[in-house]
């Protein structure tokens, strides 16, 4: 166990260290100048020199990304135009947003989470368990209705959801207030209302995957000889489902989830664009509008690094679930 | 997984196929019905296989003769109708001024006509998507064979580049690909061309999307490979690509005609995804994504400008997950059920 | 004597077991086997599951990569030879497999799995390819005009009866055959080991015939090699083994096979304990652990496997034959 949590970690620092190659040479080594995208509109020659020096650009590609990449880890001093001494983890200043990406990542990062933790655990549920009811139901009314709900959640726009949804609760039926952002801490019941649109608009969609999973793999669970056998040997069926069918079921969902983190990812960039809440998508979107190059730079790290944690974390999980799989 | 009731039988009357397969096994004594013929006689019994297939079909066909409808409905896609707006520049009538003459009503303010350009619309989303999953099933099978076939280190090589691009936030590097790639081509004045920026996106989608064929490919050649027919080809020194080719593919070519025909849909919904965020096709040509976007500011005056395209991506996206599924059901009866 | 077709000497095969990083030991499959095949004759490899001899049979045909060892065919060393160079022995060396259902690919019609052989080596016989499968299919009693059936179509001994055309395509001179029958249904079984009888002698062909039925060997082979734990412990002359099987291991394998003729069953050997595992076989003699016959030589030396009384009967034995004064009677 401990080996197999070392070997991960290890290929996972290698995934990192190759993603973190990868997106500085897109974004900074390419020929075209992110300076000038990056400064506002009447920017003379001699300030956008300024600029590039101030962000090391006149520095050799390898040792500005071996400076980054210290920022990360130790810290760097970023020069007095670019607010001083940047402490670990320095990720860089955006001149876009006036301050350390660090802090505008302190800033919204609560956004996204509130989105994104609710709107999973809604989803999980609804998901496993249409699929589970839908499986042990197999052809009757139910099952036709959960299997027709899950392809049209996979097959609809979330923005277009979105935007329906608005329309319904907030303009039409007035019952809900303009979505927005507000702290959970300040006042739960604002925070609950402005975000219960984009929680349900993103599971909505998120569901159908897990439907669709959770009932063929309940069905093939249940037709495999160990649940027969228990069946057979006069089990109640409550207690076969629940301790066999149940586990074996959930466990190839565990795996899904994790390699889903991406795509919810990029789920919340579009529900954040949708409501106009200001989170890490709507963030990453506004930086690439901008050109604001080392926002989008950590935002590509940052993403990815929790998608590595995220499937490291699936594979302990699923040894823990289904002791069939040896971790080696 | 399909809504259909008839499909059920088809599972229970099995790989033998009775009804209209009797009269031609026994007319035709020694011709015997491949596993492809059989799966064909399945999906042709399935009545909603056939329906979205149907709708599938017309998309298609819609998407090809976009020019020659235009010239039948007589109105073009860039064509302004400012006439029939009101002084705030919203169309006159119910509905978004639906009428004879525009079926699905006109654009707020710019006043174009919403139907050609939904008919447009479908010939850039299915372009991109189709070359799109072209390239992804290409990519993913070579690289699916070749690691499950060959192993070791060129499995493990190529299985480290699966897990990388899997990190990698794909919309958050899409978002950041399409404008830098502009920018370094065309500089910040000039709005590139179309070509380009499907290209751009067709070679983002292609990069991000051949990991889930190379993964499917290689645990299906991996399975197959230690199976006696596949030894018996290598005893009698059969090469690489005799057995890519000739032993291999013919057993798996089912669950990757159904991983291309689900790529369709997802590519159609990431590419309007992408113009919805601004970086795909943007306005004046017409898409999906970049007219919903549009729509959502005139959601409260003009809700049928957000109606009609966001319907009409979903009946395009469900018609191609329905088939997908039911062509998954037609080829292997035993899955997902 | 003439001159032996297949020559193997000393083969090895030993899998590697890895324990997370490196290598933590190793299955040893088959574990220095010596025997010859000569042109035109049949030798059966029998033992119990597990004892190594379907991994012999693949190392033979090249399916696997030999550990250590020689094998020899037609006079060249074929043992690490590449796939080019083994290209024109291909055509010399065949093999039939257990399982008919996993050997033919699905996908293909009999008529393309039948030719699969020849396209891979790129010959036109004359006449064509599609004369000469029928020709094979004929030859192996299938009716030529299934030529565009598909596997799913036939059943098992029509399936090996596909297979065994398949392996005659390129005009062996040796086949080795994986069990090709026990997976047949006991009537079919006959037929099929008639058939590769009848091919044997017109086509003058030398079989490697791996089983572990021993009546199915005593009824096709010339002679018999009894394997155990990746070693073979005795090989002789069919009627020399069956007759007068010398090593313990030999004799209790053939007091298993039920005799209808013989009510009393006291003449059965019943071996006590199971096969020790390949991973950590037991030093000196692999069989002393379950004969009744060990003694403590049998712990520390290895019999080697030296010929009887300077015939071709060959046993690995240090107390071959029959139960001496030294035994307490062979029945458990």
């Amino acid at each position: 166990m401990v080996r197999f949590l070392i070997k991960r970690i290890l290929t996972a620092v290698l995934t990192l260290t190759a993603v973190s190659i990868v997106a500085f040479l897109m974004f900074f080594a390419l020929p075209a100048d992110p300076v000038t995208g990056m400064c506002p509109k009447n920017c003379n020659t001699e300030r956008l020199e300024r600029v590039r020096d101030e962000l090391g650009l006149n520095d050799p590609k390898p040792e500005q990304y071996v400076n980054y990449m210290k920022g990360i880890f130790v810290g760097r001093d970023l020069g007095s135009a670019q607010g001083g001494q940047c402490d670990a983890p320095c990720l860089g200043y955006s001149y876009v947003n006036s301050e350390a990406v660090s802090d505008t990542f302190a800033r919204v990062l609560p956004v996204t989470l509130s989105i994104v933790i609710p709107a999973a655990v809604i989803w999980l549920v609804l998901g496993v368990g249409l699929g589970m009811v839908s499986a042990l139901r197999k052809g009757t009314v139910l099952d036709r209705l959960s299997v027709g709900f899950s392809l049209t959640g996979a097959s609809l726009q979330l923005y277009f959801v979105g935007a329906v949804l608005q329309l319904v609760f907030v303009y039409t039926l007035h019952i809900l207030p303009t979505p927005g952002y507000t702290s959970i801490f300040d006042d739960p019941l604002k925070w609950a209302s402005g975000l219960v649109l984009a929680w349900w608009s993103l599971a909505f969609l998120f569901s159908a995957i897990y439907t669709r999973l959770s009932r063929a793999q309940m069905l093939e669970t249940l037709s495999e000889d160990f649940v027969r056998t228990a069946r057979a040997k006069g089990l109640a069926k409550g207690k076969v489902y629940g301790r066999h069918a149940l586990r074996a079921a959930i466990t190839p969902m565990v795996t899904i989830a994790g390699l889903d983190l991406g795509s919810a990812l990029g789920g919340t960039v579009i529900t954040e664009t949708t409501f106009g809440i200001r989170g890490l998508g709507r963030t990453a979107v506004d930086a690439v509008r901008l050109g604001d190059l080392p926002t989008i730079m950590a935002t590509v790290l940052i993403s990815a690094f929790f998608i590595v944690l995220a499937n490291i974390v699936v594979d302990l999980l699923y040894a823990a679930i289904d002791p069939r799989v040896r971790l080696g | 997984m399909s809504l259909s009731p008839i499909d059920e039988a088809a599972l229970t009357e099995g790989p033998q196929a009775p009804g209209d397969a009797v009269p031609e096994a026994a007319a035709k004594e020694f011709v015997g019905r491949s596993p492809g013929q059989l799966a064909w006689a399945r999906l042709r019994r399935d009545r909603t296989a056939m329906i979205s297939g149907v709708t599938v079909v017309l998309f298609l066909v819609i998407a090809l003769a976009a020019p020659l409808i235009e010239r039948l409905y007589g109105v073009g896609p860039y064509q302004q109708f400012q006439g029939q707006l009101d002084g705030a520049g919203m169309p006159l009538g119910y509905a978004g001024g639906i009428s004879g003459e525009h079926w699905f009503g006109l654009e707020p303010q710019l006043g174009r006509d919403i139907f050609i350009r939904l008919v447009y619309g479908i010939r850039t989303s299915l372009l991109i998507a189709f070359v799109a999953a072209v390239i992804t099933a290409g990519t993913g099978v070579v690289l699916g064979v070749v690691a499950g076939y060959l192993g070791g280190w060129v499995d493990a090589v190529i299985g480290w580049i699966i897990d990388f691009t899997l990190a990698l936030p794909y919309l958050i590097f899409a978002l950041a690909v399409v404008p830098t790639a502009a920018l370094r081509f065309y500089g910040p004045r000039d709005n590139p061309p179309d070509w380009f920026k499907m290209t751009v996106i067709i070679g983002i989608f292609a990069a991000f999307g051949w990991t889930a064929t190379a993964r499917l490919v290689r645990g299906q050649v991996i399975s197959l490979r230690e199976r006696e027919f596949v030894e018996a080809a290598r005893a009698s020194g059969a090469g690489l690509l005799h057995m890519a080719f000739r032993q291999l593919l013919p057993n798996i070519w089912a669950p990757i005609l159904v991983s291309f025909s689900l790529a369709l849909p997802a590519y159609i919904t990431s590419e309007a995804a992408l113009s919805f965020l601004g970086v795909g096709m943007v306005d004046p040509t017409p898409d999906f994504g970049a007219m919903i976007f549009k729509s959502i500011d005139f959601m409260q005056t003009d809700p049928a400008y957000l109606f009609f395209p966001g319907v009409a991506i979903f009946v395009l996206v469900f018609a191609f997950n329905l088939f997908g599924d039911a062509l998954r059901d037609a080829l292997d009866p035993k899955s997902s059920r | 004597m003439t001159e032996a077709l297949l020559t193997v000497r000393g083969l090895t095969k030993h899998f590697p077991v890895r324990d997370g990083f490196r290598a933590s030991g190793a299955v040893r499959a088959v574990d220095g086997v010596d025997f010859d095949v000569r042109p035109g004759e049949t030798l059966g490899l029998v033992g119990e599951s597990g004892c190594g001899k379907t991994t012999t049979g693949r190392m033979l045909v090249r399916l696997l990569e030999p550990t250590a060892g020689s094998i020899e065919f037609a006079g060249r060393d074929i043992t690490h030879a590449r796939r080019r160079e083994l290209r024109p022995l291909r055509q010399d060396l065949q093999i039939i497999f257990q399982d008919p259902y996993a050997s033919l690919n699905p996908r293909h019609t009999v008529g393309r799995i039948v030719a699969m052989p020849l396209q891979v080596n790129r010959i036109t016989p004359p006449g064509g390819i599609k004369k000469r499968v029928q020709e094979l299919l004929e030859l192996v009693g299938l009716n030529p005009e299934h030529y565009n059936r598909y596997p799913h179509e036939f059943s098992g001994g029509q399936r090996q009866r596909i297979g065994i055309a398949r392996a005659l395509a390129l005009r062996p001179k040796l086949i080795v055959a994986d069990e090709p029958v026990s997976a047949l249904d006991v009537s079919i079984q006959a037929q099929v080991i008639n058939l590769l009888r009848e091919l044997q002698r017109d086509l003058d062909l030398a079989f490697v015939f791996i089983a572990h039925d021993l009546a199915v060997i005593r009824h096709f082979c010339h002679r018999v090699a009894v394997m155990y734990l990746g070693k073979i412990v005795e090989i002789g002359d069919r009627d020399d083994i069956y007759e007068r099987p010398q090593h313990p291991y030999t004799r209790a394998l053939l007091s298993a096979v039920p005799d209808v003729t013989q009510t009393d069953s006291s003449g059965r050997i019943r071996l006590v304990g199971d096969v020790p595992t390949p991973l950590n076989p037991p030093s000196g003699c692999r069989f002393r652990t379950r004969c009744w016959k060990a003694q403590e030589r049998c712990a520390t030396d290895e019999p080697a496997l030296v010929p009887r009384d300077g015939g071709v009967q060959a046993v690995a034995c240090h107390f071959p034959g029959p139960d001496g004064q030294d035994s307490d009677g062979g029945t458990r």
